[in-house]
């Protein structure tokens, strides 16, 4: 059986799966249930002076018909005395003394951090985390993000935070700022143990069509809110590469950001994160898609061998380069297996209208056709193909060459002029403009409806 | 023990009858609709006869634009919900749906269809108008889909519309033929007042025309004149004993059954004669009467039989059992019908022939004649210069509808032989644009 455990800067935890600070940790009710549940972690429900929230405070990103795909909230910190909280984290520590409970933080002054910290650490708290994040609300107040995106705030408060704190501090990242790496090395300067990443992304979800207001509505008004859910992923994924490939920021870096299954978290650990912290899914889901996670998780290990999670974190750094690094040589073409495909056409239609019309089609059959000197390997139509492995991308150069775009700048063998002889697609075919019109118009639109109703005279198709 | 107890009161009735496509809710819907892939070129919009643009309706369905998918829906075909729930669906675009080929199931186009056009029809949504008077007159004979959709198309075109029917109410057999689990008379009417309302035609009921010196008033008073007659009454099969009571044609058991529902009686064993659509129908509905024992009878084998696999499939499922290769001798019973003499058959070469000395008596009493329907033709010779092919149907030009006689046009089963709802709605629209063109000259 493969040790799920982790010691995340000294914060020991039985899995890696921590509830990010939000209202799934508002309380030591829900705190305990977690863990009854088998999740190995906690972040509490930011602590620092009590709020007053407005009612009504997420609205959420459907997709056809998938609810939440995306989220956002307009929720504040804490709206609980601090007394309350302290007392519960302290209940929740004695009856799960092994799993981990940290205090999420946001105050202003040096000696408000020193008092929270205190009465936290006191309250037995396993380490904290910074709200450096939140992009709502608090902001406006000059904390959360406005910390977030200051580095050298960021980093005089980390170091008033150091003077005190006697458990690892953990700084949570803002991602509302145009380099992640910034506010990273300003907390490593400040003396943090370890970095967590994305907080949510200011963001406006949706525009009620006839009240006119932003989503979620206050009395017929709405203001920005912080996003998050499975939407924000690639977004998460991205900042948490750039901190772990980062000479400099050398900090364990707890991943946040659309993580709903096993895959999810695995992918923030491949690419560098040692714990991952979740609030959207559980918010959607319930507690138990814990057990998913874990099961997940353990047999992705066992089939891969691997005995603990240091054993893969991080392992997909080494693969992300800088795009000049990536072997120009390597080619790719698709290929329709044409007993899978049931024919819809989408591959037709997107290569035609959205790539670089490599695609034909022929009469007496709905296969498409690949024209595989057009193919430039983009990879589109088997992205939109429905059906599983009924377009695969295979290699189509030898394997034997590589070159990159830095070796090609380097030996001075890159297009310079407007014009240039080596522009990429300089041999590429495309048709000509006017060859577009009109075509497959009886296609794209049903002949014999328009006919009926005679808005045009093209002949309806047998 | 029969599969259902005779229904004795309404809701009884609607039990057995219940609907085989109901409507869907919103959600249901959004599940659906998400579910479509959008095709290129789709193959489900080249196997509705009506061409509607299927992938764009359920498209603004799932972008929450119902009004847009109706519109969409009836741009193609007036008889939006009635063919969502009555067409032959797993034939047509169901049975067209690429998911078909992965062994997913299709899209539930039909009921999707019927979504959304229920919604405007609920909410009386303005969609169509009749177009700008053109001072022309169009007397359309027959309220069925062809002479409804018809009056639409020629409404929309400027023309002044009067429609006569020969029964109480509109619609032809949708109100009349379809089996009552296919689709309710209330949604039925309600789809063709809400028609009647945008495009404002008038029908005459009880209207029929039975007279030379009627058809020639009207040639008189219109311009055109539009044939959407339909067919007759069932086929006589010249059986001896074919006269006795509770031997009757399922056009009229399936009639009255729609207009009276759980006070149609049926008989206790009942045999249903024919291979075609309407004998799965009759069958299965004397099943969901209450009969005992339904026996599907045809002359040739099973594999041959007119009706959809489909239809058998339904008839099978309620308790209908099939009886192949023999054909009708008598009609047997003292006043009342008590069996059926059949003797039995063989195909060769395509041709049936009777097995002799193989005569034996199948007890019942309920005959029902599922046989086909005989043409109008006394009605088509009061129409003069009005040709009919070998089969009786009219002859008319492909295109137009136009028929031998240049003042009169025909669409539907009179046209066709006999055919879907849905192909009647596409060739009255069609033959409206004929008439316009004829008559803009």
């Amino acid at each position: 059986m493969p040790d799920l455990s982790i010691n995340f800067a000294g914060i020991k935890s039985p899995n890696p799966f921590w509830l990010a600070s939000a209202p799934p940790t508002n309380s030591g009710y829900q705190v305990m249930k977690a863990f009854d549940a088998g999740w190995g972690g906690a972040v509490w429900k930011t602590l620092g002076v009590p709020v007053v929230n407005v009612s009504s405070r997420y609205g959420g990103v459907n997709y056809r018909d998938k609810r939440l795909v995306g989220f956002n909230n307009i929720e504040l910190i804490s709206d609980r005395p601090l007394a309350d909280n302290l007392r519960e984290i302290e209940e929740v520590k004695k009856r799960f003394p092994h799993h981990a409970v940290i205090a999420s933080l946001m105050v202003q002054s040096r000696q408000e951090w020193h008092d929270i910290v205190r009465q936290s650490q006191e309250a037995g708290a396993d380490g904290f985390e910074l709200n450096f994040g939140c992009p709502h609300g608090m902001c406006e107040r000059g904390m959360g993000s406005a910390v977030g995106q200051e580095p050298k705030v960021l980093q005089m408060i980390v170091e008033w935070v150091m003077e005190v704190a006697q458990k690892p501090v953990i700084v949570k990242l803002t991602p509302n700022i145009s380099d992640i790496t910034e506010p990273a090395l300003a907390a490593r300067r400040g003396g943090a143990d370890a970095i967590s990443l994305i907080n949510t992304i200011q963001s406006i979800v949706g525009v009620d069509l006839d009240r006119f207001a932003p989503y979620p509505i206050v009395d017929g008004q709405g203001t920005n809110g912080g996003y998050c859910g499975p939407a924000v992923k690639p977004i998460a994924l991205n900042m948490v590469k750039n901190c772990a490939q980062h000479p400099d920021v050398r900090l364990p870096i707890s991943g946040i950001g659309g993580i709903e299954n096993w895959r999810d978290a695995v992918e923030h650990l491949l690419l560098g994160a040692s714990s991952v912290q979740v609030c959207t899914a559980a918010m959607h889901f319930g507690f138990g898609i814990i057990r998913e996670m874990t099961s997940g998780l353990e047999q992705y290990m066992v089939e891969k061998g691997f005995n603990t999670i240091y054993d893969f974190v991080g392992k997909a750094l080494p693969n992300v380069l800088p795009w000049e690094q990536l072997n120009m040589k390597y080619k790719v073409t698709a290929q329709i297996h044409e007993q899978k495909c049931i024919g819809c056409q989408l591959c037709y239609t997107a290569c035609e209208d959205g790539a670089h019309q490599a695609i034909r089609l022929n009469a007496g059959t709905r296969v498409p056709e690949i024209i595989e000197e057009n193919c430039v390997g983009c990879n589109l139509c088997s992205l939109v193909c429905p059906v599983e492995q009924c377009i695969t991308m295979e290699r189509t150069d030898a394997g034997t060459e590589h070159v990159t775009w830095k070796e090609r700048t380097e030996a001075g063998d890159i297009p310079v002029a407007f014009n240039d002889e080596k522009a990429g697609g300089r041999h590429h075919w495309v048709p000509a403009p006017t060859a577009a019109l009109g075509k497959e118009r009886h296609k794209t639109l049903p002949g014999k409806a328009r006919v009926l109703s005679g808005e045009t005279d093209v002949p309806a198709e047998a | 023990m029969a599969e259902y107890s005779t229904p004795t009161t309404e809701h009884e009735f609607q039990r057995n009858f219940a609907q085989l496509k109901p409507h869907m809710n919103r959600t249901e819907a959004l599940y659906e609709s998400a579910r479509c892939l959008f095709c290129f070129d789709a193959p489900c919009i080249k196997a509705c006869p009506s061409g509607i643009d299927i992938p764009q309706f359920i498209r603004q369905i799932n972008s929450g634009n119902e009004t847009g998918a109706a519109r969409t829906i009836y741009q193609a075909n007036y008889f939006g919900n009635a063919c969502g729930k009555v067409c032959p669906t797993e034939v047509l675009c169901e049975g067209a749906c690429v998911y078909n080929l992965q062994d997913v199931k299709p899209i539930e186009i039909g009921r999707l269809q019927s979504y959304a056009t229920m919604k405007v029809i609920e909410s009386g949504k303005k969609l169509f108008g009749p177009g700008e008077p053109n001072g022309k007159r169009v007397a359309v004979i027959g309220a069925g889909p062809a002479g409804i959709s018809a009056a639409c198309e020629l409404r929309a075109l400027g023309y002044a519309v009067d429609v006569f029917e020969a029964k109480a109410q509109p619609s032809g057999l949708t109100v009349y033929g379809v089996a009552p689990y296919k689709i309710t008379n209330e949604e039925t009417l309600a789809e063709m007042a809400y028609l009647q309302a945008q495009f404002g035609y008038h029908v005459q009921f009880n209207y029929p025309i039975t007279s030379r010196e009627e058809l020639a008033a009207l040639e008189e008073k219109y311009d055109a004149i539009f044939l959407g007659i339909g067919l007759g009454k069932t086929n006589e099969l010249g059986l001896p004993g074919e006269d006795k009571i509770n031997c009757t044609g399922a056009v009229e058991f399936i009639a009255e059954l729609r207009q009276y529902h759980h006070q149609v009686a049926v008989g206790r064993r009942v045999i249903v004669l024919g291979g075609g659509n309407t004998a799965m129908d009759a069958a299965s509905e004397s099943a969901r009467l209450g009969a005992e024992h339904v026996v599907l009878a045809y002359r040739r084998g099973k594999e041959e039989m007119g009706a959809y696999e489909f239809e058998y499939d339904l008839a099978k499922a309620v308790g209908v059992k099939g009886l192949f290769n023999v054909a009708p001798v008598e009609i047997m019973g003292n006043g009342y019908v008590s069996g059926v003499k059949f003797v039995r058959t063989e195909t060769k070469d395509g041709k049936v022939s009777e097995v002799a000395g193989s005569e034996f008596i199948e007890p019942c009493d309920m005959v029902i004649k599922a046989t086909g329907q005989a043409k109008q033709t006394d009605f088509l010779r009061l129409v003069p210069g009005l040709k009919t092919d070998s089969k009786g149907r009219i002859i008319a030009n492909a295109h137009t509808g136009q028929t031998t006689n240049p003042q009169y046009f025909a669409s539907g089963d009179a046209w066709n032989g006999g055919a879907e709802v849905v192909n009647a709605a596409a060739e009255a629209k069609q033959t409206a644009r004929g008439i316009h063109a004829y008559l803009t000259k």
